[in-house]
């Protein structure tokens, strides 16, 4: 079983948790994720690793609620115990060499392109980390972002905040003003992740994506979790999670991924029911 | 005077248009009297083939003569000595192509029913004896078990009954392997593996789910930093091979791994469970491949009230699957399109709505038809296309069971662990492998096997990696 140091409500749907988990904290880096159960006859469900702290042995989550298993998880107090939790899985993000890096991130994705933005600017890395929101309300980690990059610009959908842009365009204005990267690292919902691509390759910048796709064991057994990278069949829990944003095939991760929606939005429907219920 | 009925005793089975709805285990077992009947049949051989025809050697007329004599318990003392998982054995070798093929019985008439026969011993001493195992005084050495399937559950009782401290690493939540995400329940109920897994325990073998080597944890620091003197790895076959044919990753495309780890590891058939699984009730689906795990597959694929298809391209002579699964899958109403080979998914796709949801969904499949020619490298005869005879065959969807490839996580995190050109480990008679005090054995030495062979080679490794520590 593993404990639950910290939890965190980040915005109405967003929660960081900090869960003590030595086995995964020891040897953890930027890019990688762990798999979670909430109870015993719970769902395994990847989530990627947002922070890590070797001493204390823990590892930092930071998860939206979607499901129905992310809806138990989010009833779980600070204190209490989730039934497993492993890693660390998939490969580390490559930072090597890096001089200049614009990190994209979009929505709960943002927490996870947080660690790849401090490792790269621990390093001395310049880098312009590029956040984008709904609205100003659903803004999180803003003192980790401001901590973690050289140039922080943030949009919201609707302008309450900073700009009024998508990221896409916030990207576009810092490469036309001049910006030269070395790499663009994007990291949110499929669809972001699919037009920075599409941008960054009409400017000829080499991009990586971390894919997020639905997966059983996180091991290389199940292939559940297969995209199209370059026409080949790779699998995200062990070629991956990142890869060449210019060689995946979005449209058919966006489907893949939407393969148990009716399933999920049923499920958090009744998960929901039952702690009403418990509340009465 | 010996039984010399030509006939084994029928293993009596739960209907087959019932079992057909439900997920309980199709064979229900011998009785006493069927037993010790059956066991009458055995000649017992002074030279017995039975015995050569097993990967760990069972006793096997020793044993049988006191079934035949009602002893069951001695019978069962006598299996565990060789066999460290009795009750799964008896479920799921293919005894037919091992002990039974070597059976003198066998010759006119049919063999001896030996796995019958141990399945019995074992559930009558599980029901019976509640004795539990005492683990041994330790010897002061430390050995880890990389993953907890047959092989390395093996590997870790013996060494544990010669008073080694084993620690087994498992990478999922539910130590098993193969045996409780691969295996459904109505060939191998989960509670005799739980109930082999907490023998193991007894012995005192410390089991460490959650635990991923290769990324967790390296070999080289469960050597030099956690000082175990010697490691083996059982961590089984790896990822899924597909056919690289269009559309194969279609929603509504799995690959049998997938497909049985929700079905049985995560008990997505259930109702309310959390995990989902496409809904089957009145679709159709294709599982294609003819081993084992198509049969498992299919016969899954039926409880949750699918019409099911297998499509093999060979002959059903060449299907690699047990006879008996197979004869249950008929029996069960799983139609089989043998001689086909699919050349493309087909999906479906609504071009007047970009987001109708049922876009990127399998809606068929496209085969050609095949007709066998000269046998090949593995002496079956080569399947050659019919020429102009594709067709099309509706589905909803369409499970990959064409076998695995080994997973690259251990071997690309130890340094010196040498590897064959499939990318299996590569070991000596012994199940040494390139690194001193390494051994490996099971499907990540030799690709997708049986249970009983992993077995075999877990047993091996134990004693080798006894001899190599006790000269230490």
């Amino acid at each position: 079983m593993y404990r639950i140091v910290k939890k965190r409500e980040l915005n109405p749907t967003v929660t960081l948790m900090e869960v003590e988990a030595p086995m995964v904290a020891r040897k953890c880096e930027p890019g990688q994720f762990i798999i979670l159960r909430v109870d015993a006859d719970g769902e395994r469900i990847p989530l990627t690793i947002a922070d890590y702290d070797r001493e204390k042995g823990t590892v930092t989550i930071i998860f939206q609620i979607v499901g129905a298993t992310t809806e138990k998880l989010n009833h779980k107090k600070e204190g209490e115990y989730l039934q497993d939790f492993v890693g660390p899985l998939g490969k580390a993000t490559e930072t090597e060499g890096l001089k200049r890096v614009a990190v994209i991130g979009g929505g709960v994705g943002t927490a996870i392109a947080y660690p790849v933005a401090k490792k790269l600017h621990d390093v001395g890395c310049h880098v312009d980390l590029i956040v984008g929101f709904r609205t100003k309300d659903l803004i999180i980690l803003k003192d980790e972002f401001e901590a973690a990059s050289t140039n922080l610009i943030i949009g919201t959908d609707d302008g309450s905040y900073g700009k009024k842009a998508l990221v896409t365009d916030l990207l576009k204005e810092q490469i036309e003003a001049g910006a030269q990267y070395d790499r663009v690292i994007a990291i949110g919902p499929v669809i972001m992740m699919k037009f920075v691509c599409l941008l960054t390759k009409q400017y000829n910048i080499p991009t990586v994506v971390s894919m997020n796709p639905i997966m059983i064991d996180g091991t290389g057994m199940c292939g559940g979790c297969r995209l199209t990278v370059g026409g080949e069949t790779k699998f995200a829990c062990v070629d991956g999670p990142e890869f060449d944003g210019h060689l995946v095939d979005f449209d058919e991760a966006m489907a893949r991924g939407a393969m148990y929606r009716d399933f999920e939005l049923h499920a958090r429907e009744e998960t929901c029911n039952l702690f009403k219920q418990e509340v009465k | 005077m010996a039984n010399m009925s030509p006939k084994k005793n029928p293993m009596p089975h739960q209907d087959p248009v019932v079992r057909a709805g439900n997920f309980q285990e199709v064979a229900l077992g011998y009785t006493k009297e069927q037993a010790m009947d059956e066991a009458t049949r055995c000649l017992n051989c002074k030279n017995p083939h039975c015995v050569e025809g097993c990967p760990v050697q069972i006793r096997i007329p020793e044993f049988i003569a006191k079934v035949a004599e009602g002893d069951f318990e001695a019978a069962y003392q006598i299996i565990a000595k060789d066999s460290a998982l009795p009750a799964v054995c008896g479920r799921v070798c293919p005894q037919e192509t091992q002990c039974e093929s070597k059976c003198v019985r066998g010759i006119k008439a049919e063999s001896v029913g030996i796995g019958r026969l141990e399945r019995f011993v074992a559930d009558w001493h599980n029901a019976n004896v509640a004795e539990k195992a005492v683990a041994p005084a330790s010897n002061g050495h430390k050995v880890a078990v990389i993953g907890s399937g047959p092989s390395g559950l093996t590997c870790a009782g013996d060494l544990a009954r010669k008073g080694y401290e084993v620690t087994v690493f498992e990478a999922l939540h539910l130590a098993g392997g193969v045996l409780v995400y691969g295996i459904p329940e109505f060939r191998l109920p989960k509670t005799i593996v739980q109930k082999e897994v907490d023998g193991l325990k007894d012995l005192g073998v410390k089991i460490e789910t959650n635990t991923v080597v290769g990324r967790s944890i390296t070999i080289d620091e469960l050597m030099d930093e956690m000082k175990f003197e010697a490691v083996f790895i059982g961590s089984g076959a790896g990822l899924p091979m597909f056919m690289h044919i269009p559309g194969e990753n279609l929603k509504g495309v799995y690959s049998a791994n997938e497909f049985l780890t929700r079905i049985n590891l995560m008990k997505a058939y259930r109702e309310g469970a959390d995990t989902p699984i496409m809904p089957l009730k009145g679709k159709k689906v294709a599982v294609v491949g003819g081993g084992n795990v198509a049969m498992d597959a299919a016969r899954c694929s039926k409880r949750l009230g699918a019409e099911v298809y297998i499509v093999y391209r060979r002959s059903e002579a060449e299907l690699p699957a047990r006879k008996e699964e197979v004869e249950h899958a008929k029996e069960e109403g799983i139609i089989f399109k043998t001689l086909n080979n699919p050349t493309e998914i087909l999906g479906y796709n609504n071009p007047d709505d970009k987001r109708d949801p049922k876009n990127g969904s399998v809606c068929g499949i496209k085969c050609v038809e095949m007709e066998l020619g000269e046998p090949d490298a593995s002496g079956r005869r080569r399947p050659i296309v019919k020429e102009g005879s594709e067709f099309e065959m509706e589905m909803d969807c369409v499970i990959m069971a064409l076998g695995t490839s080994p997973n690259p996580l251990i071997k690309s995190t130890t340094k010196g662990l040498e590897i064959n050109r499939k990318g299996g480990i590569i070991v000596n008679e012994d199940g040494l492998t390139s690194r001193e005090g390494v051994y490996a054995g099971g499907d990540a030495v030799t690709g997708a096997a049986t249970v009983i062979l992993a077995m075999g080679a877990g047993k091996t490794a134990a004693k080798a990696i006894d001899e190599y520590l006790s000269k230490k």
